[in-house]
């Protein structure tokens, strides 16, 4: 256990400490730490406007996990099938946006949905669009962005829980006389739930937490918990607001992956035992 | 008759959506990477001509340069950190059945569960009750903590599947512990030392949410002058920034598959 020591300090000193001194901060009444008190915590839950940020926020992980979850099956189901050369080319695409910064990934979403941007370009010389629509700062550019920035979280795992999937299962059902449809959706979808879950929970944390490609992709006029915190903190500087701030939305994201974390794996005991 | 219809709806749904996908997954990088080399004032795609412009403005923009060369510095100094006290935690943890060890596992891992933008904060709010001021130091510190999950999980991965034998042996035939360290674990460990630095570089050359908060104007890191900058407008040397993080990114992904396979270690993550 000696080696340990070092790190077990560390964490003690700059991770423990920290978040204790938050909990603490938080329940101070004024930005001056008079009193102690529940104030800011009726504060947020009696403001409409905070009560909308953070449900605006659940949701906008909600609907990027769900939107990945639909690229990230084909994806995985193709792969699958796939010889080594298909194999490889399908994790480099995964891997590229994985491995690219954030700044990076969120700046390509602003010269692809810009005014000028290849998609306006695109649906203009297309004669699709009759003038450049409005792509960029709005909540369907921002889920778009998020969508092609967190989709490798979701396919490694579904990727991984598909190729665990004994074969035989599949080749049954087809001899049987099962169209593929049916064979994805009563025995390949239930069977890799567990893989699709595990990316539901790291795509709904990652995308709910992306404070670049929210400010810079969904612009300053969509507020959610990110730069709400932020903007508490930094600009308003009113410490104990934003430490609550800071608890609820940390308690809401992680309550969240916990339940469904729990409830997945309840599932599958229930699978194993079947 | 109906059924191979029925399959075929199917395959060719299923193969449009890859498409889609893999298009989704490879055009922002490529889109960037050839804006970057365009020869106009604006983001307009596609380029109306072509020059190396915008990466001569670059070099010559100390305000992008110096917040570049601080963050390399700030991840250099996090990665070391968090791999030399995380490898040898991970080291610990591996070999003891103690009840404490779970629990300083859980401890160790949970800086990936917290949103880090709550982390960052509360680190600052120490740091102020505490009379510290901020300095790259403090940030290297934030970092450090991002990163050592990565480093715990991939050396408690390599770790495991070391063979016990081996360090018994050696060790029964006279090799003393810091020998058999050096010469038997850590060759064995090797690939996931390797790959999590990697991963740990990565972590903190592009972590927002805690420079956001620790990053005094002297030590300001890459990705908040990115942010600022952006914010404000669309500025062409974002992209000529972002072609040189694309191309060094892919030239140490190079580096690391070749000493530590680091994809298989990151795809079975």
């Amino acid at each position: 256990m000696l080696p340990v020591i070092p790190l077990a300090a560390l964490f003690l000193a700059a991770f423990v400490l920290p978040l204790i001194a938050l909990v603490a901060i938080s329940l101070f009444r004024t930005p001056q730490f008079a009193e102690l008190s529940l104030a800011q915590y009726l504060r947020f839950f009696s403001d409409p406007f905070s009560i909308k940020v953070l449900t605006d926020t659940l949701w906008l992980g909600t609907e990027v996990a769900l939107a990945t979850l639909v690229l990230a099956y084909p994806l995985a189901l193709v792969y699958a099938a796939s010889g080594q050369l298909m194999r490889t080319l399908i994790t480099f695409l995964i891997m590229l946006p994985l491995l690219t910064s954030t700044v990076v990934r969120t700046f390509a979403w602003i010269v692809l949905l810009g005014r000028d941007g290849i998609i306006n370009t695109a649906m203009l010389s297309l004669g699709l669009w009759q003038a450049p629509a409005r792509l960029l700062y709005t909540w369907e550019g921002m889920v778009l962005a998020l969508t092609q920035i967190q989709l490798p979280l979701m396919a490694l795992p579904v990727i991984n829980s598909l190729l665990r999937l004994d074969g035989n299962l599949t080749r049954a059902a087809e001899g049987l006389g099962a169209s593929r449809a049916r064979v994805f959706i009563t025995i390949i979808l239930p069977l890799t739930l567990p893989g699709a879950i595990a990316g539901w929970l790291l795509v709904f944390a990652a995308a709910a937490t992306a404070f670049i490609t929210q400010t810079l992709v969904g612009g300053g006029r969509i507020i959610l918990m990110p730069s709400y915190i932020y903007q508490q903190a930094v600009g308003v500087q009113d410490w104990p607001f934003s430490a609550a701030l800071s608890l609820i939305f940390t308690l809401a994201v992680t309550g969240i992956v916990f339940a469904i974390g729990a409830l997945s794996r309840r599932y599958v005991r229930g699978v194993d035992a079947a | 008759m109906q059924r191979s219809l029925i399959d075929r709806a199917y395959s060719g749904i299923i193969g449009a959506i890859t498409g889609f996908g893999m298009l989704l997954l490879l055009a922002p990088t490529l889109v960037v990477l050839i804006i970057s080399f365009t020869g106009g004032i604006t983001l307009k795609f596609p380029p109306p001509s072509w020059s190396l412009r915008w990466y001569v403005e670059l070099l010559q923009s100390q305000e992008i340069v110096e917040p570049a060369l601080t963050s390399l510095k700030v991840a250099a100094a996090a990665t070391i950190l968090s791999a030399v006290l995380g490898g040898a935690a991970a080291l610990g943890l591996a070999r003891s059945r103690l009840k404490i060890a779970r629990v300083l596992d859980a401890l160790f891992m949970s800086p990936m569960v917290l949103p880090a933008m709550a982390f960052g904060l509360s680190l600052l709010l120490v740091f102020n009750l505490l009379g510290i001021r901020l300095s790259a130091a403090t940030l290297v510190l934030g970092h450090a903590i991002i990163c050592v999950p990565f480093v715990i999980r991939m050396v408690s991965a390599s770790v495991q599947q070391l063979n016990p034998v081996l360090i018994t042996c050696s060790l029964s035939l006279g090799a003393s512990r810091w020998y058999t360290f050096r010469r038997v674990t850590l060759p064995l460990i090797r690939r996931g030392i390797v790959a999590s630095c990697f991963v740990a570089f990565l972590t903190s050359f592009d972590n927002v949410p805690v420079s956001l908060f620790l990053a005094d104007a002297r030590s300001e890191v890459l990705p908040i002058k990115l942010w600022a900058i952006l914010e404000g407008s669309l500025d062409v040397r974002v992209a000529a920034v972002s072609g040189v993080i694309v191309l060094l990114t892919l030239a140490g992904l190079v580096c690391a598959e070749i000493f530590g396979g680091v994809s298989r270690q990151i795809g079975s993550r």
